[in-house]
């Protein structure tokens, strides 16, 4: 990899490993940066360990990991859609996954059940939104995107009607699956091994995801087979946003604020964007994960609620300030 | 190089019946011209040319192999197209637009190399726009971002040139630059296959054109024998005054 690629990336990188060392250490007991990393090389007391290792580690590697795949999986559709306001949230995959989550909640079902309902009403969503769109015509990208807004309306009334008839005991569960909490989050290890998979499957991709950002007749003409590629985006992308919604519910503006503030700064060759999503996005939800546990501490927020809260004006003012 | 051959082709029009069958080979050294009215289908036919749309009837041979038995990567060694219109969803530079020409050359691993930005910029010299290569594509005139398009495909280095309407948004002196540079392609072996809107360009570049009338018929060969005054005014439905300058024909469409 060529120099200029190289630099931002390592920055983000200690910007990620800063976030991990702070979040880690931030909590109704606080262990200082040097006390993390020796506990993390086997050192250190007993409370310490299990607070670091058993409690604390995971539950940031999961929200580092939620992040990096919802920034992956918008960047990747943004370029699907040639659309900036592409995101697995406004194309309903969350959505689909949400209802996926209550049904099982609804019926009384925990733990695993609720993030294979989860993962399945994700991938359904992708088929929904992809066949919908093909229809008997071609894919267009404007026809994709409002496909993909219809259908979330339509998860979004099928939610609202869960929430009204499900027994009042169930509710406060349901919402935060809604809003999306990290910990909810089980071994964050198969989520962080497909994010670093898909960061090193789409370095050779990159080139052509440049190319097909100009549009499918210009990628066609200079040698790239564009619809096996939209068809590998797509399932990767949908693959990277329902294991991110069956980790952490559904939390959104990651998606949509991280791939388009690092274009802001950073230009739009993919081979630098998509493993640059990773480490920001990761590193932003792991910031505000360490959010919500301290602002009301003991209570917890949602880790989705503080996620659009910083996204939203974030998101405005970088819009206003571009033209 | 492999020359571009249209065997018993029919584009697909939709509505349209299938008309005279085409059946040409563009030869290295070749500039040809593609005349014909609105809607006559002579992007269709480029696109066509270019496998980007499936015939009706007919193959598009490049050498001696079918086009849709070629891999796109293959394909676009060999055949570059400049588009009639660009969509740009995300900014870029101008020198970011010229370097992906050099896609089809480069293995999915390699970066661009110092010796691509070196074509790269060297082509954006040529089409006079090496000063902009810093812009962002989306902020120049139409005439810049044409000029860019034609500089990427350069940058690509094709054998076989397939262009819609070139000399579109250009000014006089740089339709004539592109035309000279296209010309000057031909002379090194390439050859250029492109639509032209103005007559009088293609009577004065082009040694070999293609008639397209909007009923699916065509008639193709030399220039000089398919200037014929009273088969262009059918082309276009309009009366047309022929006069000689500088030894080629100038068509001047007659007031009503």
């Amino acid at each position: 990899m060529s120099r200029p690629l190289l630099k931002p990336l390592l920055v983000l990188a200690l910007a990620s490993l800063i976030a991990m060392l702070l979040s880690v250490g931030t909590g109704s007991v606080s262990v200082a940066p040097g006390q993390v990393l020796a506990v993390l090389l086997g050192d250190g007391s007993n409370l310490q360990q299990t607070l670091v290792l058993e409690l604390r580690l995971p539950r940031t590697l999961s929200a580092f990991a939620t992040g990096g795949l919802l920034a992956v999986a918008g960047a990747l559709m943004q370029v699907l859609l040639r659309n900036p306001l592409a995101d697995p949230y406004v194309l309903g995959l969350s959505g689909g996954a949400a209802v996926g989550a209550l049904l099982a909640m609804l019926a009384g079902l925990g733990g695993l059940i609720v993030s294979g309902s989860a993962f399945a009403g994700a991938m359904l969503a992708t088929l929904m939104v992809f066949g919908l769109a093909h229809g008997t015509g071609s894919w267009t990208p404007s026809r994709l995107l409002l496909t993909g807004v219809v259908v979330a309306a339509g998860w979004g009334a099928v939610i609202t009607l869960m929430l009204a008839i499900s027994p009042a005991q169930r509710l406060p569960g349901m919402l935060y699956w809604l809003m999306g909490d990290v910990s909810y989050a089980r071994s964050p290890w198969p989520a962080l091994v497909l994010l670093f998979l898909v960061c090193l499957l789409v370095l050779p991709l990159g080139r052509s995801l440049n190319v097909l950002a100009r549009g499918p007749m210009q990628a066609a003409a200079l040698g790239v087979a564009v619809r096996p590629l939209e068809w590998t985006i797509y399932i990767l992308a949908s693959l990277l946003t329902a294991t991110a919604v069956t980790m952490a519910g559904s939390i959104g503006f990651v998606g949509l604020v991280v791939p388009h503030m690092l274009r802001l700064v950073l230009g739009n060759d993919q081979r630098l964007i998509l493993p640059a999503c990773a480490l920001a996005g990761g590193t932003l939800l792991v910031l505000a994960d360490t959010l919500a546990r301290v602002v009301i501490a003991p209570e917890q927020l949602p880790v989705g609620v503080i996620t659009a809260l910083l996204g939203v004006p974030t998101f405005l003012y970088l819009l206003y300030r571009s033209r | 190089m492999n020359p571009l051959q249209a065997h018993e082709l029919v584009i697909d029009i939709p509505g349209r019946s299938d008309g005279q069958p085409l059946n040409f080979t563009v030869e290295p050294g070749q500039v040809w011209g593609v005349l014909g009215p609105n809607g006559a289908g002579k992007t269709t036919l480029v696109h066509t040319l270019a496998g980007l749309l499936a015939p009706r009837h007919g193959t598009v041979r490049l050498g001696d192999q079918p086009l849709n038995g070629l891999r796109r990567r293959s394909i676009s060694r060999q055949l570059g197209l400049v588009f009639q219109d660009r969509q740009d969803g995300f900014p870029a530079t101008v020198l970011e637009t010229a370097l992906i020409g050099r896609h089809p050359w480069l293995s999915p691993w390699q970066m661009e190399s110092g010796k691509d930005e070196h074509l790269a910029r060297q082509a954006l010299e040529k089409l006079d726009v090496g000063h902009l290569s810093h812009r962002l594509v989306n902020t120049l005139s139409g005439g810049e971002r044409q000029r860019v398009a034609i500089a990427t495909v350069m940058t690509q280095a094709p054998d076989t040139w397939l262009l819609d309407e070139p000399t579109n948004h250009l000014d006089l002196h740089h339709q004539v630059s592109v035309l000279e540079l296209l010309t000057d392609q031909a002379r090194d072996g390439r050859s250029v296959f492109m639509c032209l809107h103005d007559l009088n360009l293609a009577a004065r570049w082009c040694d070999h054109l293609l008639l397209l009338y909007p009923n699916g018929d065509a008639c193709w060969g030399p220039a000089e024998r398919m200037l014929v005054p009273s088969a262009l005014e059918r082309l276009y439905g309009q009366k047309l005054i022929t006069v000689e300058a500088d030894g080629a024909p100038v068509f001047v469409p007659v007031k009503s």
